[in-house]
């Protein structure tokens, strides 16, 4: 774990969001460091989609600022904007792979025309980006032909390619059927240990334990505690984020 | 019996050109209606207020109006004005594509709320601008989507071509009815008229069936 001396690689700064007239996000505040791994746990309606998309404007912020590297972000820079979100992957839990192009094109398409990569160029590149994902043999198959672990690994290779700094990654695996999980958080588990910078929202308590730097337990709109896992989550502790694991493990019989 | 054959016969030539002339028309209505169809419908559905309120606008004035009124008012009315001096077939194919641009957006406006959001986002999260995300990953499917609907809208437009009649162009119909008041042959003459309109839609649906068929996606069920 990184000291605070250093620069955050994100800086989030008091972010908040209404929507339909209820205040979703209040004032949320957070830093992610170079090679960090931040989950993000909470009761579902907490804000935690919400603070991942306002993290890369996806959604707009009412109020607040993001900054990458020290830099300002001006989201009405249409073409800063897109510079930036070149910069920052993010995984969706329903994939949203692209669905009229294959595997390949999924991966390969913003090489091309965000990137500006020739075709043999982006195709080589999504290639590797695949196979570091397992799926190097699927690049021909169409979304529609892929399970779901095979589309989340295809969207992830997908981000990857655009080499970002940060990723940020909206419960990747509650979309899956159980057996199709520990494909997918291999991949993830691969990525932490090769240092990427990354702020998950899941309820995989045993990945959070074994991967987390930090875990930022969110609520109504707010992180009510935040802490390394070996702490927040320690046997007894009288933690709000115990609790809530402690019941959620209750209803998934204890994994 | 013999008097009419030969009438028909006469005729068939004549009338036959008159087929080319109407499939010239609605093909190129198709794609003006397609080239205006497009944009309204990203402005319907990504466009802010304005954009929107415009858009709004010109499907209102198009679908309100009767075409027999539209082909009056831009023929005799608006080109005029304007010193632009169209052939009829010009002038309605003008007025039917503008026309069908109004149905058209309204098609496509419906395949694009059809997908998900999620792949607009994820685009986005790519780094794609707006407009490329809609060009390249949005309209693709949208088109695709369309098509069944692009195949009703081509009959429409088939049979709204008879009306170009009462310009003066020489369609099918045009044809047909000048034929018919010299030789008052009128019922074997409207019935060409009516089994030509009948081939022609049968085969546009057949062709457009299957372009449905060429472009689809592998494993998609919409
Ligand atoms: N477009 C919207 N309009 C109104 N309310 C919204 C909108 N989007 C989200 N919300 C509300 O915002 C709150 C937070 O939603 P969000 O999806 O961020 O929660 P979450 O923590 O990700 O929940 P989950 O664990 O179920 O994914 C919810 O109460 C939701 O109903
Ligand atoms: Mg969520």
């Amino acid at each position: 774990m990184q000291t605070n001396a250093k620069t955050p690689l994100m800086r989030v700064h008091g972010i908040s969001k209404s929507l339909g007239g209820r205040e979703i996000l209040k004032s949320i505040s957070l830093n992610l460091y170079e090679g960090e791994m931040k989950v993000l746990i909470g009761p579902s309606g907490g804000g935690k989609s919400t603070l991942l998309q306002c993290m890369n404007y996806l959604i707009a912020p009412d109020r607040g600022h993001i900054e990458l590297l020290g830099q300002h972000i001006d989201p009405g820079n249409h073409r800063e904007l897109c510079l930036f979100r070149q910069q920052v992957g993010m995984i969706f839990q329903d994939f949203n792979l692209f669905d009229h192009l294959c595997a390949l094109d999924n991966v390969s398409i913003a090489l091309r025309k965000v990137r500006g990569m020739s075709k043999k160029q982006a195709r080589e590149r999504a290639l590797s980006e695949l196979d570091r994902v397992g799926l190097a043999d699927k690049g021909h198959l169409y979304p529609a032909e892929l399970s779901g672990g095979q589309k989340q690994r295809v969207s992830i290779a997908r981000a990857l390619a655009m080499d970002p700094k940060v990723m940020l990654l909206d419960e990747p695996t509650s979309a899956l059927d159980p057996e199709l999980v520990s494909e997918v958080l291999a991949v993830i588990r691969g990525l932490a240990q090769n240092g990427m910078t990354m702020i998950m929202a899941t309820h995989q308590m045993g990945f959070t334990r074994s991967l987390a730097d930090e875990v930022l337990f969110m609520q109504e709109g707010r992180i009510i505690e935040q802490g390394s896992p070996r702490v927040l989550l320690a046997e007894g502790s009288k933690t709000r984020t115990l609790d809530f694991c402690s019941q959620i493990l209750d209803v998934e019989g204890g994994v | 019996m013999h008097e009419t054959l030969d009438v028909l016969m006469d005729a068939l030539p004549y009338v036959l050109q008159g087929a080319a002339v109407t499939i010239v028309a609605v093909i190129g209505a198709m794609f003006l209606g397609l080239f205006i169809g497009v944009p309204l419908a990203v402005g319907q559905v990504y466009g802010g207020r304005l954009i929107r309120i415009l858009c709004g606008l010109y499907v209102w004035f198009f679908r309100g109006i009767p075409i027999l009124v539209l082909l009056f008012l831009f023929y005799f009315g608006l080109f005029t004005l304007l010193g632009l001096n169209l052939s009829a077939v010009v002038a309605a194919t003008i007025v039917l594509g503008m026309t069908s641009g109004a149905y058209q957006s309204q098609i496509f406006r419906g395949s694009i709320l059809s997908l998900s959001r999620g792949q607009l986002k994820a685009a986005q999260a790519l780094g794609m601008s707006n407009a490329m995300a809609i060009r390249t990953i949005i309209l693709p499917q949208a088109l695709r989507l369309s098509i069944p609907g692009w195949s009703n809208e081509y009959s429409i437009i088939l049979k709204d071509s008879a009306l170009a009649f009462v310009l003066g162009a020489s369609e099918i119909m045009a044809r047909t009815h000048f034929v018919a008041s010299r030789t008052y042959q009128h019922l074997p003459l409207y019935l060409t008229a009516a089994v030509m309109y009948f081939i022609l839609t049968w085969i546009g649906l057949i062709l457009l069936r299957s372009l449905e068929k060429r472009v689809r996606i592998k494993g998609y069920v919409h």
